[in-house]
């Protein structure tokens, strides 16, 4: 019987990031933005980028594989590859897209990667300024439910009733990527500070998310190398192995108007078991994990369906202490994530994650074997995938 | 009649497939018609093609009572759109609706702002009719019973 799994097939060779920027504020187009990420990418790996033969992206992203194959003067373009849905649910799908590529032998060297330029083309968390809405749209915008932070406030709302979740779990997220940003030069917070009485005074968005549980506005551009696993070796980083990577969503997770019939969910019930089963890992394996933050309740929903604690244990797990790169049990969002170093859709955050297996972290975890990526909670499909060291396999 | 929030947002038009045109038709006469299949009975929100239970394409749209329960909330105060600069702090409810198969539909809480918000909360329909807007259109928004 054939194994079908992605587990040990590919390596992750080579990542970069442009320099990240306050949403607007780039001086390049997002064109450039895609180029100059997949050039640094390459150089990271240490390859020339006409040996590139695959681009997966996510999110309905605007830089077209084609484009980029002509512009890096690509010798063979193999795959280009789209993975359904908006938001950041698609980042570790585009990631498993690669690597299934690359494991049926459709493409030898992939890039993963993501460019938002808002300056450019608009920022996601304001509202439509037409003057009719039809649609799903019909039925929430005309109620004043329009933004992300609004659209998925709810599904918070009730998974914190139901499990009577405090403010402070939320509030343990936000100062953790806030605490390791302090760590990282890149981090758009870097040199800025999040204690406990900060958070507590900002302003609402809309509650029970204040200011600092909503992920930041961003231009940049992040891409990262695949390659077969056979090669893993022959890269200056060290290797760093696929273990599992999976997307979906539950039955009827995109019902329209808020009809999820399992609402009160970042939609990994189904998505995280299929997870394990391929890396052969548990959660207690599992070193250190970058959780999407679109929003701070999200990435506390994520963390529970992937296993980390349960619903009654939220209030005693979601401490700061705990989850700090320095001494706490499960470090998180070890970059400063979406919320303190830059939102680049998850890409960042699985960069990030990647480097915690390379020991290129600013906030290095010890002796890290097992590293997953969580993408996109409360969207449809959402994606994870665990990366691992050779001593993993 | 003055809407509970400030003029200025996109005004919800039919589907132009036409798919929930039933549903406005009968907001503008003070009804809650919910999509409902003619094979299996069964009830579905948002409107949708086919019945996702028993794959029929031969679906109506069926009155029921506008009275629910608070399934989930929120208290609004970032403006979202130039509209709502001046606004200040809205609420929005997600309301189930026991008679028409537990479906969820989104509207506003009227009445006090800052009043206090409760899952499971009984709440009565209140049709919010915008006649002076060109077409007009109506809203189903909400207010506690209790």
């Amino acid at each position: 019987m054939i194994d079908r799994t992605l587990r040990g097939r590919v390596a992750v060779v080579g990542a970069a990031e442009t320099e990240y920027y306050k949403h607007g504020q780039s001086p390049d187009a997002e064109f450039t933005l895609a180029l100059k990420a997949i050039v640094a990418a390459c150089e990271n790996a240490g390859i020339s980028p006409n040996e590139i033969d695959g681009f997966s992206s996510y999110s309905n992203d605007r830089n077209d594989a084609s484009r980029l194959a002509a512009a890096l003067n690509v010798n063979d373009l193999r795959v280009a590859l789209m993975q359904w849905g908006g938001g950041g649910g698609g980042t570790a799908g585009a990631v498993a897209n690669a690597a299934a590529a690359i494991a049926t032998g459709q493409a030898e060297c992939v890039v993963v990667f993501r460019a938002l330029a808002q300056g450019q083309f608009g920022r996601f968390g304001q509202g439509p300024r037409r003057s009719h809405v039809a649609g799903p749209g019909a039925h929430t915008v005309p109620y004043g439910l329009m933004s992300a932070a609004q659209q998925f406030v709810m599904r918070v709302t009730r998974f914190m009733h139901d499990h009577g979740v405090e403010q402070e779990a939320l509030r343990a997220v936000a100062l953790a990527s806030y605490h390791h940003a302090q760590s990282n030069p890149r981090a758009l917070m870097y040199g800025r500070p999040l204690d406990e009485e900060k958070y507590d005074s900002s302003r609402w968005i809309v509650e029970p998310f204040h200011l600092y549980d909503c992920c930041q506005e961003n231009d940049g551009a992040a891409a990262m190398i695949l390659v077969s696993a056979d090669r893993a070796n022959d890269f200056p980083n060290d290797p760093c192995f696929v273990l599992g990577a999976v997307s979906g969503s539950h039955r009827r997770a995109g019902a329209p108007v808020h009809n999820d019939p399992t609402y009160a969910t970042s939609s990994f019930a189904t998505v995280a078991p299929r997870l394990y089963e391929m890396a052969g890992v548990g959660p207690p394996d599992v070193d250190v994990v970058q959780s999407y933050e679109n929003f701070t309740g999200g990435v506390v929903m994520a963390m529970v369906e992937h296993g980390f604690c349960t619903p009654d244990q939220v209030n005693s797990f979601f401490r700061k202490d705990n989850l700090i790169a320095d001494g706490g049990s499960l470090p998180l969002n070890t970059s400063g994530g979406n919320l303190a170093e830059c939102y680049m859709h998850g890409l960042g955050l699985t960069i990030e994650a990647v480097r915690q297996v390379w020991g290129q972290s600013s906030s290095q975890v010890d002796s890290v074997d097992v590293s997953m990526m969580i993408a996109g909670p409360m969207v449809t499909p959402v994606s994870t995938c665990i990366f691992g060291s050779e001593a993993a396999l | 009649m003055t809407g509970y929030l400030k003029p200025g947002l996109p005004a919800p038009a039919p589907a132009p497939d036409g798919l929930d045109a039933p549903f406005w038709d009968g907001l503008a006469q003070g009804r809650l018609r919910i999509q409902r299949c003619n094979l299996c009975d069964g009830w579905q929100w948002g409107p949708e093609w086919i019945c996702h239970r028993c794959h029929s394409f031969d679906l109506r749209f069926d009155e029921t009572p506008a009275e629910g329960v608070i399934f989930s909330h929120q208290r609004v105060w970032h403006p979202v759109h130039p509209a709502l600069a001046e606004q200040g702090p809205h609420i929005i409810v997600l309301v189930e609706l026991p008679d028409a198969g537990g479906v969820h539909i989104v509207g506003n809480l009227i009445g006090d702002p800052m009043q206090s918000l409760d899952i499971g909360a009984s709440v009565r329909g209140v049709f919010e009719h915008h006649l002076d807007a060109d077409p007009e259109f109506t809203l189903l928004q909400w207010e506690r019973v209790d």
